[in-house]
């Protein structure tokens, strides 16, 4: 070959030097896992962080540093910082010290993830990515691994094993999908972040999550979205909502004594289409009339500290009850996102339950109903799917669900209300109520067996696409199938990341579907009070049957 | 690790013991090391390394509650709950048992290994990958049955379920004597795991001989039990003899016990002395395992994390400092002017 | 009797085993640990990739031995690259497979392909396997391009709204309509000058 195949960063390649052999080899004689070392390809990863990110929350080791690069300028005792660290881990979670040692290696995980499903690469087996943190358990903390060393399957922490975990660290999207199969539980999703957690010692977080971390801690959201920047883009969903129905809606903002204060990820403000779902939200607490309030000092209901380490996630979850506190709402209503609900379901209350002392914060209820979301008096955060469900089944909402007729919408289980929480009805309920046409993907790829969009835990960066688009491939797979079947054209979902990441995806696997949070399609079905002749939906895009209509 | 060296040092591990057994007894007439030292260090073992594993985990606390939930969440009343929702997505203490009894008693997670396959033309069929399920429950079954049977070499009189096991267990009575399927059935399905992992690719590449080895062991055991009862016909009576006064702590070798019968011995006591260093310990792990064994409830009840520490955050006060003039063009509300 | 056999006879004859064979060429481009995997073809949904290659490689041979221009092969070999354009592979070695199918046909009938009348005829066959090489290379670079279009997209789309958001971009007003003025055209005008 001409040219010098050498250098990786063409793209991806590592099979280069293997000749088309028909004669198939028996893999028999190939070499062992633990004699391969780790090839960090290009479009599989994520770029490394600034070192601006990690100053502002006071992280460790900040340092320019490449992934690409044969040094990344690790502190002299990184192994002792880790391992120190990895001791510390052990004595702190159950899980952790638990998970090293019950696994048995019977291989019913090992097709469950959508990475491997996606790649071929043996080492995406959940299996093998917690092995590659197993074995260096094995050599520090088992006796057979102290003395029989890799025939125990143990070895040590060196530079390249420590590369190897950063690189299959940061392609598990923490969806816990293996979790469900494993007859022992074990959730490689724990794992990844506690390994995350040890990476961050050495500085070793990517961009795309350090730069959230950090801009959510000083602006109060992922984006760094200054105050008045919030709140002009929320004008400007005021602007085009009265566009399209003539109604104004008056949002508020950081205003102490309301009711409800209320939390959704920037993603929604800021990113299509995950804006039409905040017009969504808009216009359905213009209708309610409900005293609710938006705050820019808690403007995320994301929370990427959670893929960086527990403490950082405390950090930043915290700001919901110091809002809630300092504006003596009642309750706190949450929107449309993923791994928010998960903090919230099974972090929240555990970590900073302490702040809600002193507030006026009490069991929800709604304003509208009546009802008391018993379900949350812990947390005293309602889900919207929630609310709005409870809405509907009490006949509050005006809904013409004709409006969307010319969607053919099938649902896609955000990973993290499926399997960290259980919200699987509502949102259904919620479709169900306001469009006519539904449509399930397989069961096998829907509610606890979901798959992961490809870009979750922070993985949704610019530079790494081929690893969501792979990624992601057992998911467009399946609306693929649905929309040859049915015709369906339209993707919901309940999260900011899927939001985010599905438009590409569908982009490249299945072209002719479109992407929508479930409270965009509410809203595009409600009939406001005093709206105008409704011709076109939140997108601008003509209504069915007004396709001829003069103000398209 | 290299599949060829992995069995091999497996195999010949478990080979080495044998051998070890043979020449201790054959050879240097060690009956009562083989027949009693090491069955009571095994037995030792066995029991302080269960009870040091479940310690040691049970010293590291639960932060979290972090449960795979596999079903719809309790919320609002109307919503409905099925019964599986209510197992797999346990708002209660009573859902948590019932999960955690379906996942040790039948393998529930395992069973859920089901798959969409293709069948002709565009048809779907479900088609569950059970073969794994149901190699793990007759492994698992197979083997407690074989041990409930040896019951009778440790107990006097036997208890009842005891006869009754060994009753069913010999149904067909084809041979002399009685053939217990349970051995049988077990040598299958310890065989058919090991074929499992040698040929399917993926297995073969995350086994270690610490998978590999276990197998082999058991293999060893059935084969060499299957030997002492079926082949050389042991004397069960001086058998007998020996492990009841193993349990009275009386012990005594009577004469005429052949050396198969301490080479299986052998094997039993390396066996259960492994048992809590090795990844046989998942039989005490899987009670413990967080993510099946606590009630999703975390929205109504604070979960209670014992090294929860306060941390460092960016206050509204902070924060509006930063802002303060943006804030007030904006027309936001400050709290100071 | 093998005389009278054409090479579309012995190819449809020989049609199992030369797929699966194919089938293995494309599945061993890809890392040991996951090929078992991917041969376990027929789960559309817990194993698209393999699903997809299975069902394209078919498909393909088949398109191939009729022969005339066939719609269906870009469909499947688009099926095929569109998953390996975004794998770990060199543009060489994505596409490499479909010469695979030249080498497990001379394996597969290694004399009977040099006996006179069949080698013309394997000759032209091998023209057609050439053209499918072609093919495969431009449906790999539509792939490669969406990617590129979708990472371009992203940053664009992202930095416009930076810029409208800091009031720093103009808005094309969206119902543009053109200031009336005397002399403007006429309906049915083109040109000022008419």
């Amino acid at each position: 070959m001409p040219v010098d195949l050498k250098q990786k960063d063409v793209m991806g390649g590592h099979r280069k030097d293997e000749v088309l052999d028909i004669d198939h080899s028996p893999s028999f004689f190939k070499r062992g896992w633990m004699n391969t070392p780790v090839d960090i390809l290009p479009s599989m990863h994520c770029f490394a962080c600034e070192p601006a990110r990690l100053k502002v929350v006071d992280f460790p080791n900040p340092r320019q540093w490449s992934v690409m690069d044969e040094d990344w300028k690790l502190p002299k005792d990184w192994n002792k910082i880790v391992m120190d660290a990895f001791g510390d881990r052990l004595d702190r979670f159950r899980t952790l010290k638990l998970f090293m040692d019950i696994c048995v290696r019977c291989g019913a995980c090992a097709d469950k993830c959508h990475f491997f499903i996606g790649s071929a690469d043996p080492k995406n087996m959940p299996v093998m990515r917690a092995e590659l943190i197993r074995s260096v358990y094995r050599r520090n903390y088992t006796i057979a691994g102290k003395v029989f060393g890799k025939l125990a399957g143990a070895r040590d922490l060196t530079y390249d094993v420590l590369k190897e975990w950063w690189y299959y660290l940061y392609q598990c999207s923490e969806c816990r999908r293996c979790s469900v199969f494993c007859p022992y539980g074990i959730d490689t999703a724990d794992i990844t972040i506690i390994g995350r957690e040890l990476t961050n010692l050495l500085g070793l977080n990517i961009d795309w999550i350090a730069a959230p971390v950090a801009f959510c801690y000083r602006t109060g959201n992922h984006l760094g979205i200054q105050p008045h920047a919030y709140k002009g883009m929320l004008e400007f969903f005021q602007d085009e909502l009265e566009d399209v129905t003539g109604v104004r809606v008056e949002p508020s903002y950081n205003r102490k004594g309301a009711e409800v204060l209320f939390i959704t990820p920037s993603g929604d403000v800021f990113a299509d289409p995950g804006t039409f779902t905040c017009m969504g939200y808009m216009a359905l607490f213009h209708e309610l009339g409900i005293d609710i309030t938006w705050s820019t000092y808690a403007s995320e209901g994301g929370n990427f500290g959670l893929f960086t380490s527990h403490e950082m996630m405390k950090r930043l979850n915290s700001k919901m009850y110091l809002e809630a506190k300092r504006l003596g709402v009642k309750w706190i209503l949450g929107g449309e996102c993923g791994h928010m609900w998960r903090v919230i379901n099974q972090y929240m209350a555990t970590m900073n339950y302490d702040l809600t002392e002193g507030t006026k914060l009490e069991t929800p209820v709604s304003p509208i109903t009546g009802t008391r979301f018993e379900n949350s008096s812990g947390t005293k955060m309602v889900h919207i799917c929630e609310f709005t469900a409870d809405l509907i089944r009490h006949g509050k909402l005006k809904l013409d669900p004709s409006r969307n007729d010319n969607l053919k919408v099938t649902y896609h289980d955000s990973c993290n209300p499926a399997r960290a929480m259980g919200l699987m009805e509502e949102p259904r309920y919620v479709i169900n109520n306001v469009c006519n046409h539904f449509y399930e993907m397989p069961p096998t790829t829907i509610r606890e067996q979901t798959f992961c969009c490809g870009g979750g835990s922070g993985l949704n960066a610019g530079e790494d696409v081929e690893l969501r688009m792979r990624g992601g491939l057992p998911r467009a797979n399946a609306v693929r199938y649905v929309h040859d079947k049915y015709g369906v054209n339209m993707l919901s979902c309940i999260c900011a990341i899927d939001r985010a990441v599905f438009p590409d995806l569908m982009k490249y696997w299945v072209p002719e579907c479109e992407v929508t949070g479930v409270h965009e399609m509410v809203a595009n079905a409600m009939v406001l009070e005093g709206e105008k002749k409704r011709t076109v939906d939140y997108r601008g895009e003509p209504l069915p049957g007004m396709e001829d209509a003069e103000d398209v | 690790m290299h599949i060829i060296i992995s069995l091999t040092v497996s195999f010949l591990a478990v080979f080495g013991l044998v051998v070890i057994a043979f020449v201790g007894v054959w050879g240097a007439h060690l009956e009562w090391l083989f027949g009693v030292v090491i069955p009571y260090l095994a037995a030792i073992t066995f029991f302080v390394g269960i009870v040091y594993r479940v310690i040691q985990w049970g010293k590291s606390p639960v932060p979290f509650r972090i449960p795979s939930t596999c079903g719809q969440q309790k919320t609002l009343p109307w919503i409905k709950r099925s019964y599986v929702d209510k197992l797999d997505n346990p708002f209660t203490t009573g859902g948590v048992v019932c999960r955690m009894i379906l996942e040790v008693l039948c393998f529930r997670s395992l069973f859920r290994n089901t798959r969409l396959e293709f069948g002709d033309g565009k048809e779907i069929k479900y088609k569950s990958a059970k073969w794994l399920w149901l190699g793990a429950m007759a492994f698992h079954y197979t083997f407690l049955v074989v041990i409930l049977r040896h019951l009778r070499f440790f107990t006097e009189p036997m208890p009842f379920f005891v006869k009754i096991i060994e009753n069913v267990d010999g149904f067909f009575q084809f041979f002399l004597p009685t053939v217990y399927q349970s051995g049988l059935l077990l040598g299958a399905a310890v065989t058919f795991l090991l074929l499992r992992r040698i040929i399917d690719g993926k297995l073969r590449y995350i086994s270690l001989p610490a998978d590999y080895f276990p197998l082999f062991m058991i293999l060893g055991l059935v084969t060499t039990g299957v030997l002492t009862r079926y082949v050389f016909k042991a004397d069960v009576v001086s058998i007998k003899e020996l492990t009841m006064g193993l349990v009275a702590f009386h012990p005594v070798i009577p004469e005429g016990i052949s050396v198969i019968f301490y080479i299986h011995l052998f094997l039993v006591s390396v066996f259960f002395a492994y048992f809590p260093f090795s990844k046989l310990t998942h039989m005490a792990g899987v009670f413990l395992s967080p993510t099946r064994n606590v009630s999703n409830n975390t929205r109504v009840v604070r979960h209670i994390n014992p090294w929860n520490y306060p941390v460092k955050v960016h206050t509204y006060e902070a924060y509006e400092d930063e802002f303060r003039e943006k804030m007030k063009d904006a027309g936001l509300p400050v709290d100071k002017e | 009797m093998s005389s009278i056999m054409s090479l579309a006879d012995l190819l449809a004859q020989k049609k199992s085993p030369i797929v699966k064979k194919w089938c293995e060429v494309v599945v061993q481009t890809y890392p040991e640990g996951g090929q078992s995997f991917l041969k376990t073809k027929k789960n559309q949904f817990s194993n698209p990739v393999g699903h997809t290659i299975a069902e394209g490689i078919e498909s393909i041979y088949d398109e191939l031995l009729k022969g005339a221009k066939s719609d269906k092969i870009p469909l499947s070999i688009d099926n095929i690259l569109r998953v390996r354009a975004v794998q770990d592979f060199f543009p060489s070695r994505a596409v490499d497979f479909v010469f695979g199918l030249k080498k497990v046909i001379r394996k597969e009938l290694g004399k009977e392909i040099l006996k006179e009348g069949i080698s013309e005829e394997w000759a032209e066959f091998e023209s057609r396997i050439d053209d499918l090489a072609l093919l495969s290379f431009d449906v790999y670079m539509q792939c490669r391009q969406k990617v590129f279009d979708i990472r371009v997209s992203a940053v664009k789309n992202q930095s416009h709204k930076l810029l409208k958001m800091a009031g720093l971009a103009y808005d094309l007003p969206e119902n543009y309509e053109s200031p009336d003025y005397e002399g403007g055209l006429k309906e049915g005008q083109t040109h000022l000058s008419e």
